[in-house]
């Protein structure tokens, strides 16, 4: 599960400007933060009695920080609509924020997957963005600042990545007892491999296993949805292809058998406070065991 | 020159008994009696050890949240129990800690700054005090039981909707903070009354002390900005209790409602924060450095365009919800513009420097120094954040944590700070400990930039706000870990500085100060238990180093009112602009009454918190009849004394009705406040009705018929009140009220009649939300109404006593005229629309 998670690397042209930006306020700060300490300095050695004039004050307290930021705001609202730019024709995603999780939809390919977006390398994606429950707020540093996700809204956050890899992206409006642990990941690969991964999110093809029957039978389709099933639930995330996933419980767990297990059997200890129940002592070791690994084989 | 020679107001030897007389009608109580103390100088040394004890518990909640961050993936404190933390840490901090300890300060300080002999109001500030102390310890109290809020101390809709949090802890936040705001508005008020008129004579707006000039723009900003968080609670209250869907978007309601609101308070809340810290900054420096202010007009200034500029600001921390540019480029551009006036304030502060004849390097200056220091810093990131793009990626992460903390602590903790070592000598006679000032310093400025300052590394590498533990691997572990050290060592500073309070605060109230900083302003004059002998005249900024024998002559007695006329506690009302006398004001001593009302106050939001109904409406009852009898016997004392000469010719009435009357003074700045909250509900109209993009008023609502009848009732209503003055008539008053209730009640009929019903849809819940503040002044309105009433069988209200009857009627015609605004409001918008 790696994925860097930080604004000072940036891997798309949208993450570069707001860099660039870093850069700019990080340096002009540091200077006229320096700048004024040394007038300070200077003001207690007691040799710049010059310091000590309303007009001075007017020049360096006023006339001074207009000009710096009269340039400053230009900067910046040239910054504001460079990224409103459309480039090409974005791919559309939909992301819909739930406590702690994400879905993530895309309509023109008729896919849904979670906590994890696929992006074609070099197109403009589209993010529609919006939350059935409470606010939340999609950050992937790598990318693109921040978007609000909230009830009876929907945003849009336009973003392009620059290279393959993948990133680590996190919830960043609290949104309750788990906002911690609802991560995701931003993976961007090469078109033909992108197509590759829509054409087989599309066929979705599912094996059959005794662990497909204890699914069934312990209800799981009530809040799953399996595409190429009956399970068709909407509460929890859809598993389709669920063993393609970088993490389990939306980045709190690496995704591999062991975790699968770990995660249909107890997921209150793993992410308390998430809505699905254990299933530690409704399901024996040997069912637990059979559906992690039909889970792990939707791949 | 000075003494002898100088004409002063009264001449020597003063009457015998004068002083023995004034000293008895300001003794203190004593023993079992304390808790009814109301005089300035105790009740605000109380508010600030107070506040500095929620500082201190506010403060522990940080150190297991370092703790618990100290490492990646820790199991230290629970996810459950962190999220208690973090809301509680910044919601104490906010309204139990920073906001109480300025305006402590002010209630300390101001007096003896403006040569008064206490605030005008002093019931009504031990009142306040007495609230926030009880409802602030049983707030803090609700983490014992896991019942604190832990929605963040935003409380943001829909988490903290019923659905969503259907526990008592956001409760608690709701209905504990409302009470806190109310307390900090009965505040504003008296300091606003104190500033405007109870300036010694001479002390003219600009020979004002800064900290009494950034104290009223503290308090202007207080009226206008607690109304709207008052408002939110309000709505919130209602949502969650009733089920009227202000912020349920599948009900016409919207979450960013709560969002303005909160923040039109919330962000000039850092500015009511910092104004008072930065106006005790520009008194202390003076001292320190022997000179006088550099730039006091363009400080003022400066002081008043923060106050103005900040209320234009607060949808900046609302950038990523999604705005059009043109609104980011606006808020970028007045966020950008409240910089200005910081930035003359810090050169202002540097420019003194320079002009320092003999700085004192003693603890007060360090941490004013730090505070410089530690501000900057602040400011600067605090342009960073302003431009809207930027914001994108820092916002929520722990970079805004750096910055609010460098803002924060250096712009107020620091302040305080220095203050405290500053100004211990007016209440103890002798300094704090020069060696554990210095160490507490050094340890806090190392530690506070230690704590903060890799902090913005962390926020950039990608950690957000609000998350109770962080994955390894992002380059965050040594920069958490270097953050957890440093707080433990601001920790140990903030010990150095309780241990030195324990150790050397020994507070008394005739102490001599002995002047040891040689400051220039009036409280540094010797100071008893009814403030100074005489009240001073004022010729300039620094009265005491133009005149040094003015202590000499304000003790002797040769300054104004020397002593007691009425034998009651008195203070001089002064006219606002120039302060010159116009009157003298009797204030009110100690009583038990203000203390019932108080228990009375703080256990009706508690036990309402705690679902206790019945108990809650015995509290309000209590505290109810307390103040009326605290009014009755209290207020409105009538001609009791002819006119008396309190020097230079001054001959001066001990009671003035009229609309110069302290009261009516008091009332109109209330109604201020009232307004902004009118103003709020009326931005709640709007904007549910704007920005939505369904139908307004929905599909199907039936409007009632246009309420001429109401209007009428309204109107006619009015017509006899404003009649009623000639004659201060009460049954011509009382019947123009009826009349206008009637009114309100005749449209709310109305309304209902056509099916309007809240829990059905926003609008619906809107519409009955302003009944519910027209129902709430009615009801307080008739309570005074029966009040003056009775005063009226009782002979105490006649053509020449009139107070009492001036202030209900000026009461009466704001619910009436509020009343005649919803209508139009409630039926003129989804006409408009």
């Amino acid at each position: 599960m790696r994925g860097e998670q930080s604004a000072l690397s940036p891997r798309g042209p949208e993450a570069e400007l707001l860099h660039g930006l870093t850069w700019l306020l990080s340096l002009g700060g540091a200077v006229i933060f320096l700048l004024t300490m040394l007038l300070l300095v200077l003001a207690l050695t007691g040799r710049a009695r010059w310091l000590a004039s309303p007009r001075v004050m007017v020049m360096l307290g006023a006339v001074l920080p207009t000009i710096v930021l009269i340039a400053l705001f230009a900067h910046s609202t040239g910054i504001v609509s460079a990224l409103g730019r459309v480039v090409g024709a974005p791919l559309v995603i939909e992301v819909v924020a739930r406590q702690f999780w994400w879905e993530v939809r895309y309509p023109e390919q008729g896919i849904v997957t979670a906590n994890e977006i696929r992006l074609p390398v070099g197109r403009q994606a589209e993010l529609r963005v919006t939350s059935p429950d409470v606010i939340h707020a999609l950050w992937i540093p790598a990318l693109h600042g921040k978007i609000d996700m909230i009830p009876g809204r929907e945003n849009r956050l336009r973003l392009t990545a620059g290279e393959a890899g993948t990133w680590r992206g996190q919830c960043a409006e609290f949104c309750g007892s788990q906002h911690t642990l609802m991560a995701l990941f931003a993976v961007a690969q090469p078109p033909a491999e992108f197509e590759a991964w829509a054409a087989r999110q599309r066929a979705a093809p599912v094996p059959e296993s005794a662990g497909r029957a204890v699914f069934a039978r312990a209800g799981c389709g009530a809040c799953h949805t399996v595409r190429g099933t009956e399970f068709s639930g909407r509460i929890g995330p859809d598993l389709t292809l669920i063993g393609t996933r970088q993490s389990l419980g939306a980045g709190t767990l690496e995704n591999h058998r062991d975790t699968l297990l770990q995660w249909v059997s107890s997921p209150q200890r793993v992410k308390p406070g998430n809505a699905m129940p254990d299933f530690r002592g409704v399901l024996s070791d040997d069912e637990l065991r059979e559906v992690a690994e039909w889970l792990e084989n939707l791949r | 020159m000075a003494g002898e020679s100088a004409v002063t107001p009264n001449s020597l030897p003063r009457p015998e008994g004068e002083l023995e007389a004034l000293k008895a009608a300001w003794v203190q109580p004593t023993g079992w009696r304390f808790p009814t103390v109301v005089n300035n100088a105790v009740i605000g040394v109380l508010y600030v050890a107070t506040a500095l004890l929620f500082f201190v518990l506010a403060g522990i909640l940080a150190l297991l949240m370092r703790l618990q961050l100290a490492v990646p993936g820790n199991d230290l404190i629970g996810h459950a129990t962190y999220n208690q933390f973090f809301t509680m840490h910044g919601t104490v901090m906010m309204f139990l800690f920073a906001v109480p300890a300025v305006e402590a300060m002010g209630v300390y300080l101001l007096p003896a700054m403006l040569g008064a002999r206490d605030l005008p109001f002093p019931r009504l500030g031990a009142y306040a005090y007495i609230a926030y102390l009880i409802g602030g310890l049983a707030f803090f109290a609700s983490l014992f039981w896991g019942l604190a809020p832990d929605q963040g101390w935003f409380l943001y809709p829909p988490l903290a909707g019923r659905e969503q949090s259907p526990g008592i802890n956001a409760d608690f936040w709701l209905l504990g903070i409302g009470f806190i705001e109310i307390s900090a508005i009965a505040g504003a008020i008296e300091i606003i009354v104190g500033v405007l008129r109870t300036r010694a004579p001479g002390m003219s707006l600009w020979r004002m002390p800064v900290f009494a000039w950034a104290m009223l723009v503290f308090a202007g900003m207080i009226i206008i900005a607690f109304p709207a968080v008052i408002w939110a609670t309000i709505l919130l209250e209602l949502e969650r209790a009733l089920d009227w869907p202000f912020f349920i978007a599948a009900r016409g309601g919207d979450p960013v409602l709560w969002q303005h609101l909160f923040w039109f308070f919330g962000h000039p809340e850092v500015y009511i924060i910092f104004l008072p810290a930065a106006g005790m900054v520009s008194m202390m420096l003076p001292a320190m450095a022997h000179t006088r202010l550099v730039g006091y007009e363009l400080i003022v200034v400066a002081m008043v365009g923060t106050g103005v500029l900040s209320f234009g600001l607060w949808v900046h921390h609302m950038y990523t919800t999604g705005l059009p540019q043109l609104s980011l480029a606006a808020v970028t551009g007045a966020s950008f513009a409240v910089s200005i006036p910081a930035g003359v304030q810090v050169f202002a502060w540097i420019g003194t420097l320079a002009a320092a004849r003999r700085l004192q390097w003693e603890v007060p200056t360090l941490f004013i120094l730090g505070f410089l220091f530690v501000f900057v810093m602040g400011g600067l990131t605090g342009v960073m954040l302003a431009v809207a793009p930027w914001d994108f990626q820092a916002h929520d992460t722990h970079f805004v944590v750096a910055h609010l903390h460098y803002v924060l602590i250096g712009g107020m903790v620091f302040p305080l700070l220095a203050a405290l070592y500053y100004w211990t000598p007016t209440a103890t006679g002798r300094k704090l400990s020069d060696r554990l000032g210095r160490w507490a310093f050094w340890l806090i400025f190392g530690g506070v930039n230690l704590t903060f300052f890799p902090m913005h590394l962390t926020g950039l590498r990608g950690m957000p706000r609000r998350v109770y533990t962080f994955p390894s691997g992002q380059g965050i572990e040594w920069t958490n870990l270097l953050s957890t050290i440093g707080a433990f060592v601001v920790a140990a500073g903030v010990l150095l500085v309780l241990i030195d309070l324990a150790r050397n605060f020994r507070f008394s109230l005739n102490a001599d100060s002995g002047n040891p900083w040689g400051a220039g302003t009036l409280e540094w004059l010797p100071q008893d238990n009814f403030a100074t002998r005489s009240i001073p005249l004022v010729t300039d900024r620094e009265p005491l180093w133009t005149n040094p024998g003015l202590p000499r002559e304000v003790e002797a007695g040769q300054h104004f009112l020397p002593g007691t006329v009425t034998g009651l506690r008195e203070t001089l009302a002064t006219s606002p602009m120039e302060a010159t006398p116009q009157q003298i004001a009797i204030v009110p001593g100690p009583g038990w009454a203000h203390v019932i009302a108080a228990i009375g106050t703080a256990g009706f939001f508690l036990a309402l918190t705690v679902q206790a109904y019945a108990l809650s409406l015995g509290f309000a009852l209590a505290g109810l009849a307390a103040m009326l009898h605290w009014l009755w016997h209290g207020t409105d004392l009538g001609p009791i004394h002819p006119p008396v000469d309190v020097g230079a010719g001054y001959r001066l009435p001990v009671y003035a009705p009229g609309p110069a009357s302290l009261g009516n003074w008091a009332l109109a700045v209330l109604l201020v406040a009232d307004t902004a909250i009118f103003a709020c509900l009326a931005f709640t109209h709007a904007f549910l009705g704007l920005a939505g993009t369904e139908a307004w008023p929905p599909a199907g609502t039936v409007l009632p018929p246009v309420p001429w009848v109401p209007l009428l009732l309204l109107g006619g209503g009015s017509i006899l009140m404003l009649v009623s003055a000639s004659a201060t008539s009460i049954a011509l008053l009382l019947a123009g009220l009826l009349l206008a209730l009637l009114g309100v009640g005749w449209d709310g009929w109305e309304w209902w009649r056509s099916g309007l019903r809240p829990e059905a849809h926003a609008f619906a819940a809107s519409v009955c939300a302003s009944f519910v503040w027209h129902g709430f002044h009615a009801l307080v309105a008739l309570v005074m109404g029966g009040y003056l009433a009775a005063r009226g069988v009782r002979g105490r209200v006649t053509p020449e006593r009139r107070i009492t009857f001036d202030i209900v009627r000026l009461f009466c015609l704001y619910t009436a005229a509020q009343a005649v605004a919803g209508l139009v409001l409630c039926h003129g918008l989804p006409r408009a629309l």
